[in-house]
């Protein structure tokens, strides 16, 4: 397939329907409205089910049922309607059902407002809803990664039987990029025996989070630790940028920052100046070894996030205090520059020689 | 190479939209492009603006506090803009909406009156390719018939309306290469 000029929002939408993606459930809020633009257009010329929910609630439950029938289901929202759905979620992730969410995070916190933001960090590796669960969570830093991760997403999620969420910001989702949507290499997924397809001629299955036995509910929860670490074995994903070449700081940025950082760095490159940066992609499961192993190289760490500070407690798990780690970062929607980081990473060798 | 182009002027204008064609015709001659809006609440009304990179690796940053060239459609855009781009870079400034010079000695500068010659083509809406057509013309940044053929795309079901946005896009164009590579 040809490269197509796509916003994220209108990539996400398509790659869900290149993963066989036939059901979305959601409601619209700003800026990731085009994404049910997109499918409510979409999904009926490819016989599939488009329904915008009265609410973030109900979509929530929407999904759950969906997905409890062994379909790939997708629901998209922004930070404050992520909250909305968080009680679902973690019946989701106490059902261990297979469902993609998309958050295209807005600055917060309450209603806030619509530019780029990742002040959801916190909230999407840590479960976000009540109860011992995690998501796992992939941030994407481009349009062509979005939709990428998108058909990635669907895959673990049917691996694991976990709830995957998509983390982007305002910018990966209005911004346009070239994308091209590849034949996604399919993993050796298991097959849905679980799934509630009609139980004529066979035992009924049951699917619930409701487990009033103390030990039945300690058994979901170290089978869902046991999940959780097969995810830090198997499917810890990152990039790297200039670390070939020897650096004494390393930077530490995801997503639509880690872009600002690329651009940073390109600049130091031009002044002599060598730094190194490594981008985690799960954003659960944390890259913590990779990023402690780079951080051993350099001689200091900088965490550059679009919020007041938030990776870069994993940032600290993984360094474990071997090095001095820094922060720049802005919130609400404004975007930190790359002069700013330039700025920040001069200072910062500035100290090496006093 | 890289370059870095901020479109900027009224919503409404068709800003978004000659960005969009920059951006495509980018993509057809094999670069590496991001098309990048402001989408914040100034879309309705206020100024509308989106920025534009080429380049010849992935790019960085899509936003871009120092642009190289600037399209400015109104004044509160040359205002905004015009202090921030690159030594060197190329300045469009729509004269029919802007009655100011230039402040910068140091851009390229072109003028066009971009709604007058959209209206003497037969719509004062086909001013933002008048613009792009300046734009190229000065910048020359892409083939021409990357542009065009961007523009025959987008308006592939209207074909009045392709002949109209071409023809503006044309008349842009020549203005801009009559009037050289500008002042230094």
């Amino acid at each position: 397939m040809a490269k197509k000029l796509m916003k994220g929002c209108e990539a996400i939408g398509e790659a869900a329907i290149q993963a066989g993606c036939r059901h979305f459930f959601g409601y619209p809020i700003t800026p990731q409205s085009e994404v049910p633009e997109y499918l409510s257009r979409r999904l009926p010329a490819v016989g599939g089910v488009f329904v915008q929910a009265e609410s973030e609630v109900a979509a929530s439950n929407m999904i759950l049922g969906a997905a409890a029938t062994g379909t790939r289901v997708l629901t998209t929202s922004s930070s404050p309607g992520i909250s909305l759905m968080s009680e679902g979620i973690s019946y989701i992730a106490g059902c261990e059902l297979p469902v993609v969410l998309v958050n295209i995070v807005r600055g917060g916190p309450g209603l806030g407002g619509i530019l780029p933001a990742q002040s959801d960090y916190n909230q999407a590796t840590r479960g976000g809803g009540h109860g011992d669960y995690h998501l796992l969570v992939l941030a994407p830093a481009s349009v062509q990664e979005a939709a990428d991760l998108i058909g990635l997403g669907f895959d673990l999620a049917d691996k694991y039987r976990n709830p995957v969420m998509v983390i982007g910001d305002g910018m990966i989702g209005q911004m346009m990029e070239p994308v091209e949507f590849r034949k996604s290499p399919v993993l050796d997924l298991p097959p849905k025996d679980w799934a509630l397809t009609g139980a004529r001629g066979r035992k009924a299955r049951i699917i619930t989070s409701l487990f009033l036995n103390g030990e039945e509910l300690e058994a979901l929860n170290l089978r869902l630790k046991a999940k959780y670490e097969r995810m830090a074995r198997e499917d810890v994903r990152f990039s790297t940028y200039n670390v070939e070449a020897g650096y004494d700081v390393l930077i530490v940025a995801y997503g639509t920052t880690a872009r600002i950082c690329q651009t940073a760095i390109d600049l130091l490159r031009e002044k002599g100046v060598s730094v190194g940066m490594i981008r985690p992609i799960t954003l659960y499961p944390y890259p913590y070894e990779a990023v402690a192993k780079a951080a051993e190289a350099a001689r200091a760490v900088l965490t550059v996030e679009m919020s007041m500070g938030q990776m870069i407690d994993d940032v600290k798990l993984s360094v474990l205090g071997k090095r001095p780690i820094h922060f720049h970062g802005h919130a609400g929607g404004v975007i930190p520059t790359p002069d700013e980081v330039v700025e920040r990473i001069h200072s910062i060798r500035a100290g090496f020689q006093s | 190479m890289q370059v870095e182009v901020v479109m900027a002027g009224f919503g409404g204008q068709g800003l978004m939209l000659i960005g969009k064609l920059l951006a495509e015709a980018g993509m057809e001659a094999g670069l590496e492009v991001s098309w990048l809006p402001s989408y914040g609440p100034e879309m309705r009304g206020g100024t509308a603006n989106c920025t534009v990179v080429i380049s010849d690796r992935p790019v960085g940053s899509p936003i871009v506090k120092n642009p190289r060239d600037v399209v400015a459609m109104n004044l509160p855009s040359l205002d905004k803009f015009e202090p921030v781009m690159k030594a060197g870079g190329f300045l469009v400034i729509n004269s029919a909406l802007i009655n100011r010079e230039a402040s910068r000695s140091d851009v390229h500068v072109c003028r066009v009156p971009a709604n007058e010659i959209a209206l003497q083509c037969g719509n004062a809406r086909a001013a933002n390719m008048v613009a792009l057509g300046a734009y190229i013309g000065c910048a020359g940044i892409l083939p021409i018939q990357r542009i065009e053929h961007a523009i025959q795309e987008t308006f592939e079901k209207k074909p009045e309306l392709a002949k109209l946005n071409l023809q503006a896009f044309a008349r842009g164009l020549e203005l801009a290469q009559g009037q050289g590579k500008g002042a230094q």
